[in-house]
């Protein structure tokens, strides 16, 4: 008889349950398979209204994100036979409210990564026109936020943060260390434009770095680090301001 | 359409490993903060003359007095590891293209307090 394995998944049918519950499915295991391959397996086979996210199958989209037996994970890059032969819990991202299912409301961070201006921003007046060619930079200096701007916004870290599940007025790790790439960026000149938001008390000091933001990140962004990095330029501004108050204020 | 808002236990850092780890971290400050308390008293009693830093120095030989001191001892150096091991998040450094490695910077900071430790254990034991 072929091998199988349980998944547990949280449902949720806002037109018949007020409340999310559990549903227990038997898929095939196979060795090469992800979750995502057994969650659509239910989805073909077994019951065609389990409703979740998914897209590039291959750890770039971001869309697929779920809880893994408590854990934020890719569920395209999370493999069965990492549990197999024990049963997975599988839940919707913890921290953002539910739709349907495995399938989560992130208009929030939306709002936040609007917010912080992820784009290259530069003064007034000192913007090149467009036939003296790009804002050139030095490999060394891409070397400097390159690891910042891999982020493809699947939210896990959001998930692993505490700070935000408790208070979703947290701006957050990846739209923070987004703002903090181009912050970085030697062609940008935006960041006392997104400083307000950075420093203030839902950007940055909310922050306890716990440090799960970087640990379940498929990309490898660290966003703790670069939220603890901007809290150190940050403090550096506010030294600036009163060991000079005669001097420009940010 | 209802979205469905689900509640953070109280109980919700004993839900995976690191966040236990993270709490005890948070918790070892309070241990942190209580021995510098511990140490401004100690330096107040020498000030109080001969006899009250005596019988000061009398309770800290309890028994109970040197469990809670080796109780802290073990929570202040889980607070120093762990911030340690956190100092190259924060401390980036380049050298060129290369970023200086994190063993590095964090090794450092470990030979640091090694050196000091070394300096304060001969000023105390009269070396």
């Amino acid at each position: 008889m072929a091998e199988t394995m349980k998944l547990e998944i949280f449902r949720y049918r806002p037109e018949k349950e007020s409340e999310p519950t559990f549903q227990t499915f038997k898929v095939p295991f196979r060795e090469d398979w992800v979750v995502l391959d057994a969650i659509n397996h239910i989805k073909d086979e077994i019951d065609g209204t389990l409703s979740y996210r998914w897209s590039c199958q291959m750890g770039v989209c971001g869309s697929c994100g779920i809880m893994i037996n408590n854990v934020p994970k890719l569920s395209c890059a999370a493999f069965l036979k990492d549990y197999y032969p024990d049963k997975i819990r599988i839940e919707p991202l913890t921290g953002f409210p539910v739709e349907r299912d495995l399938i989560f409301e992130m208009d929030d961070f939306m709002t936040k990564l609007t917010e912080i201006q992820p784009y290259i921003i530069r003064k007034e007046g000192e913007e090149k026109p467009l036939d003296e060619g790009e804002y050139l930079q030095s490999p060394a200096e891409l070397a400097r936020f390159k690891q910042y701007s891999m982020c493809i916004n699947c939210l896990l870290c959001y998930a692993a943060c505490p700070v935000y599940a408790l208070d979703s007025s947290f701006i957050g790790p990846a739209a923070i260390a987004l703002g903090q790439r181009y912050n970085m960026d030697t062609r940008d000149q935006g960041r006392d434009a997104r400083q307000e938001l950075i420093a203030s008390h839902e950007g940055i000091w909310e922050c306890t770095f716990v440090g799960e933001c970087s640990a379940v990140c498929p990309k490898h962004v660290d966003p703790a680090a670069a939220i603890q990095r901007a809290k150190v330029s940050s403090t550096i501004d506010w030294f600036k301001d009163v060991l000079n108050p005669w001097g420009k204020k940010k | 359409m209802s979205t469905y808002h689900r509640i953070v236990p109280n109980t919700w850092w004993l839900k995976r490993r690191p966040y236990i780890f993270f709490m005890i971290r948070e918790l070892t400050s309070v241990f942190v903060a209580g021995y510098c308390i511990f140490l401004l008293v100690l330096v107040y009693k020498l000030t109080q003359g001969a006899d009250a830093y005596g019988n000061f120095m009398a309770v800290l030989k309890l028994p109970s007095s040197v469990a809670l001191h080796l109780i802290t001892l073990a929570f202040v150096l889980y607070h120093t590891i762990t911030w340690f091991n956190l100092t190259p998040k924060i401390l980036v450094l380049y050298r060129g293209e290369d970023r200086v490695p994190q063993g590095l910077v964090a090794g450092t900071f470990y030979a640091g307090w090694v050196v000091i430790s070394v300096i304060v254990a001969l000023l105390v034991l009269g070396v």
